[in-house]
């Protein structure tokens, strides 16, 4: 499968909220103004491929060669946990003003199932290193991509009249439900 | 005391009812609940981390110096989740293999971390253990029920037994990505409605 498959596959017909369901807490949560969703969307693109790229190359000079593949959960969480935290001093030095932006995000990324869930499947799907940050890359692009057009939908919803009972939370779920089915029109292009 | 025990038990069963009160755990719940039993699977195996992860935090909590909290939690989590993965891929293969990823995932369940971070490092182990228990009950009993109704919906099914005859369509949608979202905002709003939220 070539990279560019990767790429469409990853952003728009396998999206990873819309239909694999991983990062729903920030997709619910941080997607009430463009602006937070934006910088939500690079903070996870900055960190996701970090930690694919380090969690991968970890599972395959240590995990797979010392048959401790057992171990996968516990050490890519650990290493994803400690990178954040490196990634936000990092940041806090170098960067103010980037600090400024992502700085409030990035503790939330340590939950972010998002994170865990493409370092696994990277390894579950045997890409190569080349392949598996390009499928990284993708996840988050579309990550962005939903969250990004989701907050534009609920910056509309706040200024319509919701019935009563669809107040809050209902009327969030169903707008992502409506999305969900448009990204289903995506499932023609697969290959 | 007795109260209090009691109090700690149902808690998390209605009143604080971690998926469709408190809105937490939402990828498992909407990712695995194509069917009443993956729904029931995913919940024990989730219950089981919980209790045994809300025991040992408890136990332990007088021994973690406060500065590494939450990275020793994490690793006494992964832990237990580490078991299960291995307990299911041995016993249950067929289970193992339509929760996929989401066993793993079950490190990162924000209900968890949020009990050990909220009751477990605060309490005793007993109340910590009715706690986990009753967190634990919650979320299985959310699963198994966002899963009935999408399988009677999306599949005329339900626990795999088939009601509506071969030529029958069911609403495929229901079984699909939207429907995850559609079925649980319409329990969300007979939740809101029961709990007379404005």
């Amino acid at each position: 499968m070539s990279y560019l498959m990767i790429f469409i596959t990853a952003i728009f017909v396998n999206n990873i909220i819309l239909s694999q369901f991983l990062g729903i807490c920030p997709f619910l949560g941080v997607s009430k103004r463009i602006s937070t969703a934006l910088g939500m969307g690079f903070a996870v693109m900055f960190v996701m491929t970090l930690a694919t790229t380090v969690t991968y190359l970890i599972y395959y000079t240590f995990l797979q060669p010392y048959d401790l593949k057992f171990m996968t959960t516990v050490t890519f969480i650990l290493v994803i946990a400690s990178l954040v935290q490196m990634v936000e001093l990092v940041i806090k030095k170098t960067s103010p003003a980037l600090y400024q932006s992502l700085g409030i995000f990035l503790p939330l990324i340590t939950t972010n199932c998002a994170v865990l869930g493409i370092a696994l499947l990277t390894i579950q799907k045997n890409y190569t290193l080349i392949a598996g940050i390009c499928y990284t890359l993708a996840s988050a692009i579309g990550f962005t991509l939903a969250i990004v057009i989701f907050a534009g939908i609920r910056e509309r919803l706040d200024r319509t009249d919701i019935p009563q009972a669809l107040k809050g939370t209902p009327i969030v779920l169903i707008s992502a439900a409506l999305l969900s089915m448009a990204f289903m029109g995506f499932a023609g292009i697969s290959y | 005391m007795i109260n209090a025990s009691i109090s700690n038990l149902t808690r998390g069963i209605f009143k604080e009812n971690p998926t469709f009160v408190m809105l937490l755990g939402m990828c498992p719940t909407l990712g695995v609940s194509t069917s009443a039993l993956n729904g029931l699977g995913m919940g024990l195996a989730t219950a089981f981390v919980l209790i045994m992860s809300n025991i040992g935090i408890s136990a332990v909590k007088r021994l973690i110096p406060d500065i590494v909290r939450i990275p020793s939690f994490i690793v006494i989590i992964a832990s237990f989740v580490t078991v299960i993965e291995m307990l299911m891929q041995a016993y249950m293969p067929s289970l193992y293999q339509a929760l996929g990823i989401y066993i793993p995932l079950i490190v990162v369940n924000c209900i968890i971390l949020g009990r050990a971070e909220a009751f477990a490092s605060k309490n005793s182990v007993w109340q910590s253990f009715l706690d986990a228990v009753g967190m634990g009950v919650g979320f299985t009993f959310a699963l198994t029920t966002l899963g009935a109704i999408r399988e009677i919906l999306g599949n005329g099914s339900i626990f795999g037994w088939s009601f509506v005859g071969e030529e029958a369509h069911p609403m495929l949608l229901f079984i699909m990505p939207p429907g995850a979202f559609l079925a649980l905002a319409g329990i969300i709003i007979v939740v809101n409605k029961i709990r007379g939220v404005k």
